[in-house]
């Protein structure tokens, strides 16, 4: 209650807040195109890549303005993913190493104009640093208006071009024969992979960045088979942490809202990859058990359903220990066995004729017969 | 020159040191059924995908009805291979055969209702219309082909390319094709086939290109479809297993 | 000048600790790339922040070394996770990554922030390191100095990663370039997969607190792949790879000491630059070869095909309209540009003639030229 209270009383964090939930949405967002292209971690480097450009923009131009600092960042994390993907594209050596290696080196590069910075005489550079790990309490209100913009930016070409980037996305092979040039939308989408990455600099940082937009969408993932919701769910669940995040670090005393953003997001995408519906591990599993019950009721029914052809009259009994010679089809033991018949007799399918004489029933012979084996499996799909 | 549908003139394609299409002159007439067949990396696809402008040939081009890819991009319909996509995408299946409209509709324009229709009436034709909902990662490997065969079918073109189509299909899908394969030639459509069974070859198709980094041969099945030029075509892989002393590499 | 003189120790220690930092790296991370898996050192020495932290809450004590042995095992169970979430299905492997090290990082990052002022742990230094102090750390044993702690912690890491790659070579290579392979003929590819991450870890968490974690990535990640442009060879590549590893630690070093600036940062620098220069100049895959080879091959190419044109219509009734010097171009369909390049090269060579009639005729030269590298490409494919 009073973290809300808070919220509609203190400006600052208002502002902070409105901060996260902008980098919520539009990482959230474009984040689930960088995952479904597997290009999960291009934020990684992009994020670290955009070093240099904060420190060279600074030397350049001297000012200390969010804008200018931003735009030296875009500029050289854009530059960092056409070298990657560049080399990724022209020699043998292959994405992920192309990665690491472009990460560290502009990574590397950033420290050396930071450091360089420090020496010169009279060049407060204090606050660079911030984007390190990001300091979202230090956001103004300026500063949210232009992560509004740039926002905007973003968002607006992806409702434009919402076909053309699924198309892009689901097979690029395609799009191409179909007169789509992927080379300008891949253009297209790389630059608003690598905006959307710099608008969350200055609050969680350049080392967390890269699971602003991965976490929300492979969390909306789990919920949904279809893209459009898949995106709006991702962009809620951003936004959400960022609210989430911003409130908690508020509430205790020195602690960084990027860290807290970044375990909130990441927990919604652990319990999504468990509970979600259809998707989730827990619900597979469910699923999982009441198959591999299926699958083995249906063995019993088909042993007694074999032994019965063999002998003239149909609905002969068989002792239990006479199932249990086709060792090979069941892995239960005498007493498992007997629960499972016990199990069918209850639904029927087979019938108790004395103590552990066991036959199938009209209604499992029914089953048996609809059951179509020659499809290899197949029916399970459809 | 309408009659003929391609003119590939010599194409030439290399990647790194080695020619993987040499000097390739073919000519496919209209409303035939041609299967191209030859071995493992004897670049069957990326004879389509040169003609399709998804490769850069060193040298060479083909002409549709007389004309650069570009120009007749609507004409032309494309099955790639299964397997060249992400089936865990997060769309359904009327929804990737709508993507067959995409072309005709061009930049940003959305795909309305008519082009929804056109689509449940592709799925019909491959049998698959009780799909249309459903999200395709739940589908078996035959009813992805269909539903990549039905995307091209939306795109309503004289001229169809698939590579390998019949890849990995269950015997339901196999016929299916094939009946499709022939409704599209009873409609004067021309179709272009990256093949591996050669037992089939003779069932399925009316024309063959025989196909070895370099054409061994072209033209109606049962003049090109023989012991001679099939052993042109594999040998230099019989030969090569021979000469690794048996060691498939 | 007594100063300077006593400097001068420190700068030879900072190298010497470069150099062994750069090898350990290095030889763990050849396998990496050749194994695509070179974006887990990048997670692993992020990770590493949160064993060391939980050590240090067991200990109370910053200098144990149990936090090594905390760091390493956080290493290995963040390559343990990504695995689980891989498995899962549900996530691709890279996404995976993505999740679990940032979330790892944070959690160490926040468990800082609680204990503050009980803990002397900096972020920053975690992630940049600042190998100009690793000489001030003293290793001293019965109140004798004996040099830089960093440069026995770092020895024996190196020391290990070496023994670690005599004894399991053999192991490594397989696994590496085929694993099912290695799991029929009885190796098992689990066990290298997690002792090389557990290496990786390792040398990591030695590393981190003289270079920084960054230039633990850049020099796992950037040498080899360097190498790995040079040669084919396993054995040749990693000797390149330790070569240019400790060739970008001393040239980055002096330029940090020329520049005044950051020692990690610069070395992490020429890793990069002498990749660069690698990827542009390197014969047979550099930049520069490839496009000249595909220049040369789209001519001798098209030379030999021209030629087999002329050829096969040569004394037939097709001749005139075919291999005419006026009408030549309709069949090649080449543009003219093209045509004039070819046809002025075939002449430069002897390998064609214009007969009297404006007819191209093919001389003998031209007849060997073609017909042997016509055979050569049939024969090779």
């Amino acid at each position: 209650m009073e973290l809300l209270f808070n919220l509609f009383s203190d400006y600052t964090l208002r502002i902070v807040t409105l901060g996260s939930t902008l980098l919520g949405i539009t990482s959230g967002a474009i984040g689930c195109y960088a995952v479904l292209r597997k290009q999960s971690l291009i934020g990684d480097a992009v994020s670290h890549a955009a070093l240099p450009g904060i420190g060279l923009s600074f030397l350049l131009i001297g000012s200390k303005n969010t804008e200018w600092l931003l735009l030296g960042a875009f500029i050289a994390g854009w530059i960092a993913t056409l070298v990657i993907l560049n080399i990724d594209r022209l020699s043998r050596i292959k994405y992920d190493n192309a990665l690491a290696m472009i990460l560290s080196v502009f990574f590397g590069f950033g420290l050396v104009i930071l450091t360089y910075i420090q020496k010169i005489p009279n060049s407060n550079q204090a606050g660079l640093e911030k984007f390190l790990f990001g300091q979202a309490s230090t956001l103004l209100q300026r500063d949210v208006m232009l992560m509004g913009i740039v926002a905007l930016i973003t968002l607006v070409p992806m409702i434009f071009l919402w076909k053309e980037f699924k198309l892009l996305s689901f097979d690029t092979i395609f799009a191409d024969t179909i007169g789509f040039s992927t080379k300008k939308l891949d253009l297209i989408l790389t630059t608003l992979i690598v905006i959307s990455i710099i608008v969350g600099l200055q609050t969680v940082g350049v080392i967390l960045m890269s699971s602003m937009l991965i976490a929300p969408a492979v969390a909306a993932r789990q919920w949904t088979n279809r893209l459009f919701i898949m995106v709006m769910l991702s962009s809620f669940f951003g936004a959400a942490a960022g609210i989430c995040g911003t409130l908690i670090s508020s509430s205790i005393d020195n602690m960084p809202t990027g860290p807290i953003i970044v375990v909130v997001i990441t927990l919604i995408a652990l319990l999504s990859l468990l509970f979600a519906p259809n998707r989730g591990l827990i619900w597979k599993r469910i699923r999982d058990n009441k198959t591999k019950k299926e699958i083995n009721s249906t063995i019993i029914l088909s042993i007694l359903y074999t032994l019965s052809e063999k002998h003239t009259k149909t609905y002969h009994s068989y002792d239990l220990s006479a199932l249990m010679l086709k060792k090979d089809n069941i892995k239960y033991s005498k007493k498992k066995l007997l629960k499972e018949l016990n199990k069918l007799k209850m639904s029927g399918l087979v019938d108790k004729h004395e103590k552990n004489l066991w036959a199938i029933s009209e209604k499992g012979m029914k089953k048996i017969s609809v059951l179509d084996y020659t499809n290899g499996g197949q029916s399970y799909y459809d | 020159m309408d009659n003929i549908s391609v003119k590939v003139h010599d194409l030439t394609v290399a990647y790194n040191k080695k020619p993987v299409l040499w000097d390739i002159d073919l000519e496919i007439p209209s409303g035939i059924l041609m299967a191209v067949v030859g071995p493992n990396g004897a670049g069957k696809t990326t004879l389509i995908k040169a003609m399709l402008n998804l490769i850069k040939p060193l040298t060479g081009r083909a002409l549709f009805w007389g004309e650069p890819y570009e120009n007749n991009r609507k004409r032309i319909g494309y099955v790639p291979q299964r397997g060249s996509v992400d089936w865990d995408f997060p769309t359904s299946v009327l929804d990737v055969v709508t993507m067959g409209t995409y072309g005709k509709l061009g930049w940003f324009k959305r795909p309305g209702k008519k082009e929804k229709e056109r689509a449940v009436e592709a799925l019909n034709k491959v049998d698959m219309v009780s799909y249309a909902n459903r999200q395709i990662s739940q589908l078996s490997g035959g009813q992805q082909q269909r539903v990549f065969l039905a995307r091209a079918l939306v795109q309503d073109a004289d001229l169809y390319f698939m590579d390998e189509p019949f890849q990995g299909v269950d015997a339901k899908t196999e016929k299916a094709i094939v009946k499709l394969l022939e409704e599209l030639k009873k409609m004067g459509k021309t179709v272009l086939v990256v093949h591996h069974d050669l037992q089939t070859v003779t069932e399925y198709f009316d024309w063959v290109t025989l196909l070895n980094t370099v054409l061994i041969d072209y033209g109606p099945i049962h003049e090109v479809f023989t012991e001679e030029n099939l052993k042109k075509t594999y040998r230099s892989t019989i030969d090569s297993f021979y000469k690794n002393n048996g060691k498939v590499i | 000048m007594g100063v300077r003189v006593i400097m001068i120790n420190p700068q030879i220690e900072i190298q010497l600790i470069a150099i062994i930092v750069s090898v350990a790296c290095v030889i763990p991370g050849v396998f990496l790339i050749l194994r695509r898996m070179s974006m887990m050192s990048d997670a692993i020495s992020h990770t590493i922040l949160l064993g060391i932290v939980l050590a240090f809450f067991a200990t109370h004590d910053l200098t144990s070394p149990l936090l090594i042995v905390g760091a390493a095992l956080m290493g290995t169970l963040t390559v343990y996770l990504v695995e689980v979430m891989h498995n899962t299905k549900l996530i691709s492997e890279d996404s995976s990554i993505g999740l679990i090290f940032p979330f790892l990082f944070s959690i160490g990052v926040i468990l800082i922030s609680i204990y503050a002022g009980n803990v002397h742990l900096d972020t920053d230094a975690v992630l940049l390191g600042e190998i100009a102090f690793a000489p001030f750390n003293r290793f001293v044993v019965r109140g004798k100095d004996i040099g830089p702690k960093a440069l026995y912690v770092m020895g024996s890491i190196l020391l290990l990663n070496i023994i670690y790659l005599f004894l399991f070579y053999k192991e490594l290579k397989l696994t590496t370039f085929d694993e099912k392979l290695a799991a029929v003929l009885g190796f098992s590819p689990i066990f290298i997969h997690y002792s090389l991450m557990s290496m990786v870890s390792i040398t990591a968490v030695g590393a981190f607190d003289s270079v920084g974690s960054i230039l633990v990535i850049a020099f796992m990640a950037g040498p080899s792949a360097s190498a790995y442009l040079i040669t084919d060879d396993l054995k040749r590549m990693i000797l390149l790879s330790i070569v240019i590893g400790i060739l970008s630690a001393i040239s980055g070093y002096w330029l940090s000491v020329l520049f005044d600036v950051s020692i990690a940062g610069s070395m992490a620098g020429m890793v990069g630059l002498i990749f660069f220069i690698v990827f542009i100049f390197v014969p047979d895959r550099g930049l520069l070869s490839i496009i000249k080879r595909r220049k040369k091959q789209k001519y001798k190419f098209a030379n030999i095909s021209f030629l087999m044109h002329i050829m096969n219509h040569e004394n037939t009734d097709m001749e005139k309209s075919e291999s005419s010097i006026d009408t030549i171009h309709n069949h090649l369909q080449w543009d003219r540009k093209f045509l004039n390049e070819i046809l002025s090269l075939s002449i430069e060579n002897k390998y064609i003639f214009v007969n009297e009639n404006g007819i191209i005729k093919v001389t003998k030269e031209g007849k060997k030229f073609a017909g042997t590298n016509y055979c050569e490409l049939v024969k090779r494919i």
